[in-house]
């Protein structure tokens, strides 16, 4: 019998065996999800979590709520389907970099097009790991692996580009490594309304591993990426000294505090809210080395959800229309009586 | 209304309406047969459109048809031939003479039969000029230049390009007399559909009486006809087609189940009416999703279906084939879904305004792995309702999806329908969990119709995750145990062969006993099938119909069907993919094969040479 105790971790942790090889990355995000969830404040049956295929697609398994394993790359058309048919339904959707920017890259931008209520946790190993070692839509370009012994000759996406150009109303990025940094955006990710798309630098130990380590090692990471906080400053760097500022050709520049003029104040103020997406666009595509790798939540604005509106539309209906079961249907318009 | 000409009474008729595609030939068509059916006609119809919007105006390619078939006694099929033939330009003439009966009354519009059209339409030598139109009754009608001064006259300030479309009127006012119908019957279609638009109204009604007034002061017209009303037939009855009766049917579905309609679909010719009619019934909770693919359609349908709505999924061949992965993942997690397959010509994007039952196979086996679905297939416009109502009731009490096959012909074609009493129509008795049972579990199954249960997020105590990897017996685990497989591959297969318990037994129409020929047909075929084996036992023919609207599984009555005739012919629009999977099913049995792949339905006509053929052939 299920009571109404307060959720704790543990109600979210499934009995089985969760099956990532060790040291996979995916299991301090299970764990930061699992913390998360006592938190926002939904009864345990109205969560689902809905995923693709690809290792980060095992995830529904190894979570004790509701969750269907999908189909590889149609995560998204899955969630969309549940969101807008049970609006109450907190639903989150597990993919992968292969399961979301290739195979279901359409299902991925025309979910954010919709702005349905989906949060979606997105593993970016940068590699196949499921099928053991392919490069993947977001391996960088001239990686050697399997399928490319050369070295790639494509250019790899960037999901915070993707999700800026299909007007994505919210997007972060975290790093695997840092659990509590990744509980805080995902409760953001669920109190926004809207689609969330929330990228996770994550660790493939077998096939890619440390591939993001050279933005994220313990030694470079604060000169190497930059954690934005709405309404604060735009500074990183071991000796805080470093910042983001917009130069006269509109582009973001790197700069030092006390060279060449540049106090504190100079420096760009993050504004997640802003929803001109312009900013958060150029924030979003930031890579090493010429820029530090933007970390937190880069932008997070309202916007109406399909799910409301359709719901909306369907009340509306409902009470205006003389319409109200089937029989009136039948017997609606351009009916002949023959006696 | 006085009339002086003959007035030859006829069992039923035919009228063929042929224009350019923008002359609202399908407007025409309609009025017509609406006037029909508030007179107490039994009639069937057929649209003949081209695929593209606006082919080129004058063209063949750009002929836009509607073919009504009136009658006393029931009319099953839109019919073979035109008894009369309204050919707007000569484009409609080239392209449709060889459906018109020797003797049929042709109405062309004399304004449009110049050079200019000539070249247009490709004819070569004035069609008028040679003997081509020998043995007709052709009427020269100045349509367009008598609608322009009929319009003209009201001084209403209307230009000519507008004038034009008062064009059909003047017909409609042609036939009206040609049908000794009442003309003021035709003022009021007008009245309702230019309501708010009373210059319109009133422009349309002047062309209507100059079409009726001209009609009664030519010679040529002298002859008319009268069809009387059907005798015996009482009720409530309407003009529909087979999508918005498909529509209609998962709607009255939905509400037996007492649960929400969801549709997740992609627009597609010829099944994108079903979502538009569906996108319109937000005021019965209906809720559609307008997907970006085929398969983002079906994948929404089966969250849907997860989270417990009556979900749906319509499309036509080349989607059913985009859809197929997302069909197995149904198959497996064993969620409820109705598939609406409208067939049309293929393969690849094929005929794509053609009619063809040539997805059978597909529906049938076009999956990977061993991946059961029940198939069933509708068989007149009006009973898509039937069907569409069953396959809701079939995906949900046995918890499988199901694919309804309808097809272009059944879809755009309208019958007069009977409306149902939806107090008649039976409960769907949805397989659901209690909050907090503390017996479920996923993959626990009713014993005897192997269903398992539809517990649904929300619900207390009942947390579970599905998927498309294989599942353990009972508790739905991840399993790649070998012999759990082969035990689950089988529960699933025998789950939908269970379904035979659960349908009607097949019916034949004529020697129930059994006899000389059993004509074998499925799905939309029914019209020209029921049409031609009638036709022939009047004339003392030993020929019996089994018409199949349950295709897998087949009634359990099949075989002994079978048993009874010497011989049996299966008649489909496609290369013979009913008699291969009978031939599959009941290899006792010996099959004859009447197959044709045109894009075009059967014809009364060449079925029963075909019938004839085989009869004597003993
Ligand atoms: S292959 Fe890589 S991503 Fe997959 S489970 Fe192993 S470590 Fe994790």
């Amino acid at each position: 019998m299920e009571n109404t105790h307060k959720l704790t971790k543990k109600d979210f942790v499934v009995d089985g065996p969760v099956k990532w090889c060790a040291g996979c990355g995916g299991f301090s995000i299970l764990s930061a999800v699992q913390n998360a969830l006592p938190e926002i404040n939904v009864p345990i049956e109205d969560i689902v979590f809905v995923s693709g295929i690809g290792c980060s697609s095992r995830f529904p398994y190894y979570i004790e709520t509701y969750g269907f394993h999908g189909l590889h790359g149609r995560a998204a058309a899955l969630a969309s389907g549940m969101k807008s048919a049970n609006p109450k339904l907190s639903v989150w959707q597990i993919t992968g970099d292969g399961d979301a920017m290739a195979i279901g890259g359409n299902h991925f931008i025309h979910l954010i097009r919709r702005n349905i209520d989906i949060n979606v946790l997105l593993f970016n190993n940068k590699i196949y790991g499921l099928t053991k070692g392919q490069y993947s839509p977001t391996t960088p370009k001239g990686s050697v692996t399997k399928t490319s012994p050369h070295g790639t000759i494509e250019n790899p996406f960037n999901p915070g580009e993707l999700t800026m150009g299909a007007q994505g109303t919210f997007f972060a990025r975290v790093i695997d490594k840092e659990p509590k940094v990744m509980k805080e955006v995902f409760i953001e990710a669920h109190k926004h309304k809207g689609t969330s798309i929330v990228e996770i630098l994550q660790n493939c130990v077998i096939f890619n591993n440390d591939v993001h380590e050279q933005v994220t090692g313990k030694e470079v990471k604060d000169d190497r990426t930059i954690y934005l906080e709405h309404g604060k400053q735009m500074i990183f760097g071991k000796e805080r000294n470093k910042g983001l500022v917009l130069n006269k050709g509109y582009n973001l520049e790197v700069v030092t505090i006390g060279e060449n003029g540049i106090t504190e104040d100079d420096l760009l103020v993050h504004n997640a809210y802003d929803p001109n997406p312009n900013l958060h666009y150029m924030l979003g595509r930031m890579t090493y080395p010429d820029f530090p790798v933007a970390v937190g939540v880069i932008r997070s604005v309202k916007d109406t959800t399909y799910e409301v509106m359709l719901e909306e539309q369907v009340e509306h209906e409902k009470a205006n229309s003389k319409i109200k079961n089937m029989t009136d249907l039948l017997n609606s318009g351009n009916v002949h009586v023959i006696e | 209304m006085s009339k002086n000409g003959k007035v030859i009474e006829r069992e039923d008729v035919v009228v063929k309406f042929a224009g350019d595609s923008g002359d609202g030939m399908q407007l025409t068509g309609n009025q017509f047969s609406d006037a029909s059916a508030s007179l107490g006609n039994d009639l069937s119809t057929f649209p003949d459109f081209p695929s593209e919007i606006r082919a080129p105006q004058g063209t063949v390619a750009g002929v836009s048809g509607f073919q009504v078939r009136i009658g006393h006694k029931d009319v099953e099929t839109p019919g073979d031939l035109a008894d009369v033939l309204v050919a707007l330009n000569p484009a409609a003439l080239k392209s449709n003479l060889k459906w018109v009966k020797p003797g049929a009354t042709i109405i062309i519009d004399i304004d449009n039969f110049d050079n200019k059209h000539y070249k247009k339409a490709g004819y070569v030598d004035d069609p008028l000029g040679d003997d081509s139109l020998q043995g007709y009754n052709l009427i020269k009608a100045p349509i367009t230049g008598l609608s322009r001064a009929t319009v003209r006259e009201l001084n209403l300030g209307i230009d000519n390009k507008t004038a034009d479309k008062t064009r059909n009127q003047f017909v409609m006012g042609l036939l009206f007399w040609l049908f000794n119908r009442d003309i003021e019957d035709g003022k009021e279609f007008i009245l309702n559909k230019f309501g708010k638009k009373p210059h319109l109204a009133e422009a349309n009604i002047a062309v209507l009486y100059g079409g009726y007034n001209y009609a009664e002061t030519i010679e040529a017209l002298s002859t008319t006809f009268q069809i009387n009303p059907v005798k015996n037939r009482k009720g409530k009855f309407r003009q529909i087609t087979g999508n918005v009766a498909t529509a209609w049917g998962l709607i009255a579905g939905a509400e037996k189940a007492g649960k929400e309609l969801f549709l997740g679909s992609y627009p597609i010719t010829p099944a994108t009416e079903i979502l538009q009619e569906l996108s319109n019934r937000k005021d019965l909770g209906v809720k559609t999703f307008q997907a970006e693919d085929e398969i983002a359609g079906v994948m929404t349908a089966i969250g849907a279906s997860f989270t417990g709505k009556l979900a749906a999924t319509s499309t036509s061949g080349p989607g059913l084939a985009l859809k197929s992965e997302a069909l197995g993942l149904a198959g497996i997690t064993e969620l409820p879904l109705v598939v609406v397959n409208v067939q049309r010509g293929g393969p690849s994007t094929g005929l794509p305004t053609k009619p063809e039952q040539s997805d059978l196979m597909q529906a049938l086996y076009g999956r990977n792995g061993e991946s059961p679905i029940p198939v069933i297939a509708a068989s007149t416009p009006g009973n898509c309702f039937h069907y569409a109502f069953e396959a809701s009731r079939l995906a949900i009490e046995h918890m499988t999806p199901i694919i309804l096959l309808t097809d272009g012909y059944l879809a755009n074609g309208t019958e007069l329908w009977k409306l149902p009493d939806m107090n008649e129509m039976p409960e769907i008795k949805t397989p659901l969990v209690k909050d907090n049972d503390p017996d479920y579990q996923p993959y626990r199954r009713d014993p005897e119709k192997l269903n398992r249960f539809w517990a649904v997020p929300g619900q207390k105590g009942l947390r579970h995750r599905i998927g498309g990897l294989e599942k353990s017996d009972i508790y739905g685990e991840v399993s790649h145990d070998p012999y759990n497989h082969e035990k689950m591959v089988n529960l699933r297969q025998e789950k939908v062969d269970r379904i035979a318990n659960y349908i009607p037994e097949q019916t034949v129409y004529g020697n129930k006993e059994g006899g000389e020929l059993l004509v074998v047909g499925w799905g939309g075929t029914y019209g020209a099938l029921h049409s031609a084996v009638k036709e022939m036992r009047e004339n003392g023919s030993d020929i019996s119909l089994a018409q199949f609207n349950y295709i897998y599984p087949l009634p359990k009555n099949t075989g002994e069907i079978f048993s009874k005739y010497k011989k049996i012919v299966v008649c489909e629009i496609n290369n013979g993919q009913f008699s291969t999977y009978l031939r599959s099913q009941l290899p006792d049995y010996k099959y004859e094969q009447y197959n044709k792949i045109q894009g075009l339905p059967f014809y009364i006509a060449e079925l029963k040479n075909k019938f004839q053929e085989i009869l004597e052939d003993k």
